[in-house]
Order: structure tokens, then sequence, then C-alpha cells
């Protein structure tokens, strides 16, 4: 660390003054003259065939604009919205594709299905009139219950998806896994669900946009995790405006979580609109409409058995997945389930055979993609969940079969048996971290004297690994990812000595601002204030990725540290010269070039004024001005991993858990701002702990109505929920990027699911309970202490 | 939201006037019930007659052993109130834990008792402390003001001008929240005051209801043993994704047994 506010230090957020003091600007912010409003009419069934619009008294009501339907987009030859990823299934067929229309033609598959778009000079006057749009609704049968989705007889989402699936696919041989049970000494099978999760990010999603009519231009300001993608895939796929005529800026977004990565009808609908209207369009999401219409997460169910030998070493595991992609399919959602899941399924340990097979099915509900974690979660919720039970069937510790199984840190870079090869890592020590932190020789008095008070106290363990920052682009391209996986910088000097550090991330909350300002500072000497984060907007950065998969530090990070080394280059050349040195000679220190052994010295503002103003400059040698691109494409994945304890009392009268305590110790590689870091690991816990405990979309099984569409019914995770967390960590460097560097952002929410879950189990198994779904609400947990007690009765 | 028409009365009179004959029009005192679904555009009244300016039907005044707590009184004010916390702790124990500090500093007592929602946690306190509520026109008897599922024994151009609750020997509230609304799944008011022991619920039925066989029970024998085999029956009680008619049935006995410990402190 070179300061005080340089790597490794807790330099407080600089985007918070803004965010705290309301000064932040949000896309809902922007004064757009002549602004129109959008509302968008969302079909109220789960499925039914459109047998007309009518939307003759709605033109007439006052304020109309516009009014849009499914046919309009037909008759404009718009395309549909696209899924990026081709995942082949298990004979090397793609997977099925069913049509996305931006707005529904003639079908309607989900609570919440666009069906017309209403612009008008007011959105209370758009609401109004789409009061008065009659649509006549031929109501169908529909395909809700996933466990269900492919039975004979089960409603047809898409004629283009036979059954219902999308694709089944495997990874491994089954053949030497079945041997390989064939001599397990025991084998523990299990039955879950992964519960399905809505985002639920602050800032409900949002567009807006302009078209110009003198140079053809649009802009779209939208919600974005990742603008260039969204132009990208609105400019090539869907709305054929060419990408040098669209303009998309995501300004400051209120958290995202991966919903907001995917290209949505009603965003696509606000851009395409803006020609035809001729005036500016805006639209924000009301919070039902983020429920009923933001992409959810998870949502799987899972059937996975675990062999092992006499002494508690795991020989294979076997895992066979359903996995609901909704009614269409989003932007990323066939790779969740496959490459970003069963690709994790070894997690900390050495199984040496695995075999995995995803079904995936559409159901008439609101699409599933990404959401933090997307896919890891899931992983490592089977996992760690069958190595407990595991434990607890041979009566191990659970700790104890853990460590039995960890992959030796001896053994990197380590090739697991599901197409992973991990870089990195020390694992034994980490959880003896967790175990030290959270007392764990102590917990069976804590039980003791909880069980003296009436309440059930568990603990419980999740070892997790993580896969993120997707690369390199090469093998991305060969799982059928359509996108590349690098990242963009553009480190900027102005004549005066300060900088713009453009990034082709996007920061909704992580932090970047700060984040990368510190590694600008500590690489190059220039003052906090003085660096500029600049991201978001794709006519101000070079194009980039975005920020999903906790990627912006390991490969947006990296690219900025590619970019100081071509300033420190460049400012190299320039101070020999002025210092009339050989450029071998000099070296560069604190912020200042120096010819080492001498007292000759240029700061690096003074390279950066003389490249500006070139007066006495190596011209012949290098261009003026100091502004350097680097475009970073990381060798691999970066692969943090840790351990999680969670220590839970339950109320067996009520049914109520509370987490009374909650361990994480995390490898996050070489960590830039610790505060920033504990940040993310507290929220991604909360989330965690959000899924084990609380959330849970809920659809009515017959009609597929949302029963959870609003905060009254869909239980958030609040502060008052929570203990303070327990948090350390341990560090093996990332040995391929340049910081060293892995990724905190969703940890968190990957490992707590299990652990909580897991000191669940632990707490009610003295009383005969064998087995709880997420969330372990209290009618849930009730519900299954009343099923143990009738069990014993009988 | 639709269009309405607002108006803020100075005086009882003018509300009355604005209210009685007219079935679209619908009072308002704290809003927190009516702002949002007229928001949500699931209310579509032609007037709304804003109470607040009604300043004289908010306040605590004791009379002899008597609690009078106007309508418009906010369950802040309820909350805070040194006369309420030492006539009827329980009282203010309740009114402190309804919703979050914002709806404590809007809502008001009237406003709830009015609405009769059945996951309202006044209507509880009101049965079990026997309660008189009196309004413009007159004055109702707990027992015969809850109807049902928000409905009330207010008639057209009747609005609640004070609640009158008398002093109890030992009463306590204990409510099971709704995870996710944190509304009362099932709330239970215990209360012993000079006509006996009553023990009221919310949150489990369609409106508040009380439970005879604890009151008699604890008549004799002011414990939760006295009450540990009592059953409720689950028929007729509410039942939704966060809790069954049965497991509400259930959470009303651990609740009741709960706030008599309580009370009995």
């Amino acid at each position: 660390m070179t300061s005080a506010t340089g790597i490794g230090a807790r330099v407080l957020r600089t985007e918070d003054k803004r965010f705290l003091t309301g000064t932040g600007r949000y896309v809902d912010d922007l004064p757009l003259a002549r602004a129109t409003y959008a509302y968008f009419l969302r079909s109220p069934h789960a499925h039914a065939k459109i047998k007309s619009i009518d939307i003759s008294a709605a033109e007439k009501s006052p304020g109309v604009v516009n009014i849009f339907t499914g046919k309009d987009l037909v008759d404009a030859k718009v395309g549909g919205l696209i899924c990026g990823w081709v995942v082949k299934d298990k004979h090397g067929e793609p997977h099925k594709a069913p049509p996305h229309p931006v707005m529904a033609v003639d079908t309607v598959r989900y609570v919440g299905d666009t069906v017309a778009m209403v612009v008008a000079n007011s959105y209370d006057e758009a609401r109004d009139a789409a009061e008065a749009i009659k649509v006549d609704y031929e109501v169908l049968p529909a395909n809700i219950d996933l466990a269900k989705a492919f039975d004979k007889g089960a409603p047809q989402v898409h004629p283009e998806a036979p059954g219902n699936l999308i694709y089944d696919w495997e990874i491994g041989v089954k053949a030497d896994v079945e041997a390989a049970f064939a001599k397990a000494a025991h084998v523990t099978k299990m039955d879950i669900v992964n519960n399905r999760l809505i985002p639920n990010a602050m800032e409900p999603r949002a567009a807006a946009a302009e078209y110009d009519k003198g140079t053809g231009n649009y802009t779209l300001w939208s919600t974005s995790q990742n603008p260039h993608v969204l132009r990208l895939i609105l400019s090539a796929f869907v709305l054929g405006i060419p990408e040098h005529k669209l303009r998309v800026i995501a300004p400051d977004v209120g958290g995202g979580f991966g919903s907001k990565i995917f290209c949505y009808a009603d965003e696509t609908m606000v851009c395409w609109a803006a020609s035809r209207v001729g005036r500016p369009i805006k639209w924000t999401a009301e919070r039902s409409e983020s429920f009923q219409t933001d992409c959810h997460g998870r949502d799987h169910v899972t059937h996975a058995e675990l062999a092992l030998d006499k002494e508690g070493k795991f020989l294979a595991l076997k895992v066979e997945t359903i996995a609901n992609m909704g009614a269409y399919l989003s932007t990323f959602s066939t790779a969740v389930p496959t490459y970003l899941y069963a690709t994790l399924l070894a997690g900390q340990y050495t199984t040496p055979l695995i075999y995995a097979n995803v079904k995936a099915a559409v159901t008439h509900t609101a699409p599933v993609d990404a959401y933090r974690g997307a896919g890891r979660p899931e992983a490592t919720f089977v996992i760690e969940t069958i190595v407990s039970k595991a434990a607890a069937e041979l009566k191990m510790d659970p700790a104890e079969l853990r460590r039995k199984n960890f992959i030796p840190s001896t053994a990197f870079p380590y090739q697991t048996p599901v197409a992973l090869q991990y870089d990195s890592g020390n694992y034994p020590p980490i959880i003896d971290e967790a175990m030290k932190i959270a007392d764990y020789p102590g917990f069976e008095a804590r039980r003791a004297e909880a069980k003296a008070r009436g309440k059930l106290r568990g603990i419980g363990f999740s070892s997790y690994i993580e896969a993120c920052g997707l690369a390199p682009s090469q093998v991305i391209g060969q799982l059928g990812g359509g996108v590349g996986q690098w990242e963009s910088a553009q480190i900027k000097f102005n004549p005066t000595g300060n900088v713009q550090v453009i990034t082709g991330s996007h920061s909704h909350g992580q932090g970047h601002e700060t984040t990368f300002a510190q590694l600008v500072h500590d690489r190059l000497g220039v003052p906090m204030d003085q660096i500029e984060v600049v991201h978001g907007d794709t006519s101000t950065t070079p194009f980039g990725m975005g920020t999903y998969g906790s990627r912006s530090l390991a490969v947006g990070g990296s690219a900025i540290m590619k970019a100081t080394d071509k300033i420190i280059a460049k400012g190299k050349k320039i101070a020999a010269h002025l210092m009339e040195a050989d450029v071998a000679d000099v070296v560069f220190e604190n912020g200042t070039f120096k010819v080492a052994g001498t007292d000759k010295n240029v700061p690096l503002a003074q390279a950066v004024f003389a490249a500006y103003v070139p007066h006495n400059y190596p011209l012949a040698e290098i261009e003026p001005g100091m502004d350097e691109n680097a475009f970073y494409d990381p060798a691999n994945f970066v692969y943090p991993a840790g351990t999680q304890i969670c220590e839970v009392e339950i109320d067996p009268d009520t049914g109520i858990v509370e987490v009374i305590a909650h361990t994480a110790v995390d490898d996050f590689g070489n960590i830039i701002n610790p505060m920033i870091v504990e940040g993310q690991v507290h929220g991604g816990i909360v989330q965690g702990v959000g899924q084990a405990l609380f959330e849970g979309a809920v659809y009515d099984k017959q009609t597929g109505q949302l029963l959870s569409g609003s905060f009254m019914d869909y239980t958030m995770p609040r502060a008052d929920n929570f203990p303070s967390f327990k948090l350390g960590y341990k560090v093996t460097p990332c040995p391929h990027n340049p910081l060293g560097v892995k990724g905190c952002g969703e940890a968190g929410a990957i490992a707590a699911p299990a652990a909580v879950m897991n000191a669940v189990h632990n707490a009610l198994a003295p009383i005969g309970v064998k087995h709880v779904e997420m969330p372990a609400t209290p009618l849930n947990v009730w519900q299954s202490i009343q099923g143990a007690q009738r069990a014993a009765a009988e | 939201m639709y269009d309405f028409a607002y108006h803020r009365p100075k005086s009882v009179a003018d509300a009355i006037a604005l209210l009685k004959g007219n079935e679209e029009a619908r009072p308002m005192s704290g809003g927190m019930t009516l702002i949002p679904t007229l928001k949500q555009r699931l209310a579509r009244p032609s007037d709304v007659v804003d109470l607040g300016g009604l300043k004289e039907l908010a306040g605590v005044k004791v009379e002899g052993d008597t609690l009078v707590i106007g309508g418009m009184t906010k369950h802040g004010d309820v909350a805070t109130s040194a006369d309420v916390k030492k006539v009827i702790p329980a009282l203010a124990d309740l009114a402190g834990h309804i919703g979050d500090p914002q709806v404590r500093n809007r809502g008001t007592m009237g406003g709830s008792v009015a609405n009769n929602d059945p996951a309202a946690d006044y209507p509880a306190a009101v049965v079990a402390l026997n309660a008189t509520v009196i309004t413009n026109t007159g004055k109702h008897t707990a027992d015969a003001f809850f109807k049902g599922l928000f409905e009330t024994a207010l008639g057209d151009g009747e609005i609640i001008t004070a609640i009158s609750f008398p002093k109890a020997e030992k009463a306590a509230y204990m409510k099971f929240p709704n995870p996710a609304s944190r509304y009362a799944m099932v709330g239970v008011f215990v209360a012993k005051t000079a006509s006996g022991v009553r023990v009221a619920v919310t949150g489990a039925g369609p409106s508040v209801f009380r439970v005879k066989a604890m009151e008699e029970a604890l008549s004799k024998n002011f414990s939760s043993d006295a009450i540990k085999d009592i059953k409720v029956p689950a028929d007729g009680l509410n039942s939704d994704i966060h809790g069954s008619a049965e497991y509400r049935a259930h959470l009303v006995g651990v609740m009741a047994r709960r706030a008599v410990d309580k009370a009995s402190k």
C-alpha cells in the first residue's frame, strides 16, 4: 500500500455523497423537453389466446399520443428478443429457441406479458387509456408447476419446444459415475428445491428514449448493467438501428443483482417508438410491474446422490436438475443452469467423477435468468446440503468430512471432472479460521443453553467455490456464448494533470468509482480527488461488457492496470527526453519519473503537460497526448472460495428461525478496499439468508397468478432479521491477473443458503425433522415439525 | 390514482355534511390504507373528505378510570402518551408496534378501527378491553361494532369521534407478524377489566373474534397453564401463503399464552 487511499485502504465511497444526499441522477430524473410517458398493458392471464385487441376507445382518451400493439411490430418487421447463449443438448443439437416477440401477437404466456404500449402526455393519461383498451382473451390452461412441466398432458408453452423441453443437457460420463456408485460404501440421496426469487433492486427498471430527426440518432437511457451489450442486441438482432446511430446511457442505477443485464421488451419498445412518436418517451416500472416482469432467479428441482467410500472420501456425485426458464428464453437464461451451474459441482472437493443432467423447461411464468450468483448458488446449495446430509448420516463432524475431501493446496492448478481448472486456492485454513471465529467447539454448550430456554439451536457449514469473471473469450465462444468476455479501460489525462478513468464495466451500487480510483491513485500517484471514474455511456466509453458475475475488478480492474502500464511506458519516454536520460534508466516511483542514482526527476503531471503542450517533446518518436486504451481478456475464470458458518435458533412453538450468528471467511485474492468488500459480503449474505428463510416467488399452480406480487406478500430480508456478521479473510492471490484479485460480489449469496439450511436441519434433527425446503418460513418449519411429530406417533 | 374532489372540513358537522347521503364519498383520517388503495386504482371515490383538520378529535383524556382517545389520535401519540402508559400500558405497547414510524405518525386509531382490516391491531384491543366506540351519532359496544371483513356498525354519515377504554387490571397484546407485510397474522389481546376477562384475536379470521373458552378458563385462573389445552378450531380462519388456517389456529394458542404471561408480569 502506497498511501492512506491506495490499494488495501478503507477509503469511504466517493459516490455515496450524491447517493446519500439525493443528488444522484437516475433514468427517471431525466428532464426531457416535450416528453411523453409510456404505460404498458400487461396480460392478466398466464396463458391465453388474444382473439382481438380494440384500441378505438383508448385512442380517443385524453392526452393519448400513440398506441402500439404486437401487430405494429410485426408490420414494422421488428425482430424478437434474443437468447444470446446457445447450449447444445446431449445429442449436440442446439437448444429449442421459441420466438420471443417484443409484444405478444396472438398469445400471452405469463401474467405480465406485454400486450400494448400506450404513449400519452402524462403517465396517468396513458394509464387511463390503457384501461380503455378492450382485449378479448380466450383463457387456456397454464403450465405452472415445474416438477410437472414435462408431464404428458401438461399445457404446451411453445409449439417450437415440444413437451416444454428447451434442452436435455449433460456433463460427465454417466456410466463411470454409475460404476463408482456400485462400489460405494455409502450413498446419500436427496431431493431439493431451489426456490424461485424475485430480484427487487431498489430502483425499478426504467427507460427513456429520444430520436433526433435531424441526424437520425437514437438515445436510449436505460437501467442497464451493460449498456454496450444492450446496444449490440438492439442493433444487431432486434431493432436494426445501426450501432453508430444508437447511443445507450445507463446513468446512476440503483441495484441490479443480474436482473438489469438483459434486454427487455419495455426498453426496446420505448426506443423503437421514440422515432414514431417524434417526442421523447419516458417509462419507469411500478413495483408491481417489477415483480411481474423482471427476470426471476433460481427455480430448480433437483435430485442428487453422493457416493462415499467407508472412510468418507467422495467417490462420485450424480445430479439431475429441472431448471425453469419461464415463458421465454431471456438473454443468458440457457447458460445459467448449465455452464454456470453444473461446472461448479466439484465445489472445493476432489470428487473424481461427476455426472449432471439438466433439463430446461418452459412454463407460463415470467422469464428466469441470472440473479446474484447465477447457477453457482444453486450448485453450492446442492453440494453443501448433500455433504452435510452425508455427514449426519455417517455421524461424522461436517467440518471433518469437508476437510477429508478438500482439494489439497498442493494440487493447484486443479482440473475438476466438470471442465473447470481452478487456478489457486487453499481451503483448510479458511474453514479453520471460520470455526475459530464462530467458536465451533463451544456450540454444544450453546445448544444446551438454548434447549433450556425451549429453543432449538443448530449450526451449519457451507464451503463454496465460485467461478467468476467469465473467461477467456475463446472458451466462452466454444461453449456457445455469443459475446466476448474481456473488458476495456481508458485512462485519459487532461493537460492540468487530472484524469478520467473510463471503464467498460458499470457500477450500479458496487463502488467502482472508489475502487477503480484507488487502483489508479496507487499505481500513478494521482490524488484521489483528481480522478474521475466514467462509465455507462456508449458514446463516451470504449466498448465494454458491463458488470455481472463478479467480474468488474478481476477483468475491468485488470484492464485499468494494463492502461496504466501504457501511461507509465509513455511517460518514461517523455521523462527521459526531459531529463536527457536513456529511457532504460528511468524508473517510476510514487508518481514521479526518476533516473536511478541521480536526483533528476519529472513528476507525472509534468510529463502529462509536456504531452499536451509538446514544445519540448520527442515528437519524432511518440505522439502527443496522454490517453491510453487497454482491453483485457483473462486467461481463466477467477475462483474465490470460502466457508460460512451459520448458527440459528428455532422457536418450535411458532416455527420462527432466528439467525443468531453468521460467520464468513473468504479468499477473494488481494483486496483493494476492505470496506467495500465487507459491504458486498454483507449484502450477499443478506440475500442468501433471504433465499433460505424469507423469499419465494409463488405462482398459483392453476391460474398462474403471482401470489407474491408485492412487498405485502414477498418477504424481503430486513436489517432486524440479522445479527452483526463476523468476517475473516485468507488470501491466495489470483496467479493470472495483474492485481491478483478474484471477485466478491456474489460470494455471500452463493454460500449462505446452504449454511442456513444446514443449521436449520441441524437444529431440527433432534426432534426428527428430516427435510425442510427453502424458504424455511415459520409456516414451513412448523408444518415440518408437525409432520415429524405425526410420523413419530404412527 | 383517479381524479376525485378533495375536501378538508374544519368541523365534524361540515365533514358529516359532505359524507352523508353520498355513497361515493370516502372519509380519510391518516390515509395509511386509503392513499395506497387510491394509488393502485383499487378505489374510485368521487370525494375524499380529509378529517385531518378536525383537531378536536385528536388527543387522549383520562376521565376517572377511563381513557378517552380521540378518533384522530395518531398511533405514535397513543404509544408515547403518559396517560395511556399509566392507565393501559398494553394499549401503548400495541400502538408502538403498528407498522413503522412513518405509519405511526400518520395513521389514526379511528381510521384503523373504522376500516376494520382483518389484520389490524386495534380491533383486538377494542374488543378485549370492552371499549366503547363513540361516534357523531351515538355509541357502539365493542362486540356490536365489528361486523365482519372490513365491515362495521358505522352508518351513513357516521364517523368515529372517540373510543373510550376502561382501565385494565391486567392486559397484554402479543402479535405474530406476517413475515412479509408485518401486519398481524395472529394478534391476541388479553385483558382483565371490571367487566371480566376477555381474549380477542385479530389477523386470524375475517374479523376480530373472542375466544370464550379461554376467557372462562382465565376468569377462574389467570395463568397460561389454564389455557394450554384449549384448541381454537381452524374452521373459518384465514389461509394464505404465509399461514394455513391450522397454523393460525395453533398460533392463537401460542400468542394467547404469551399474552397471559406478559400480562401477569
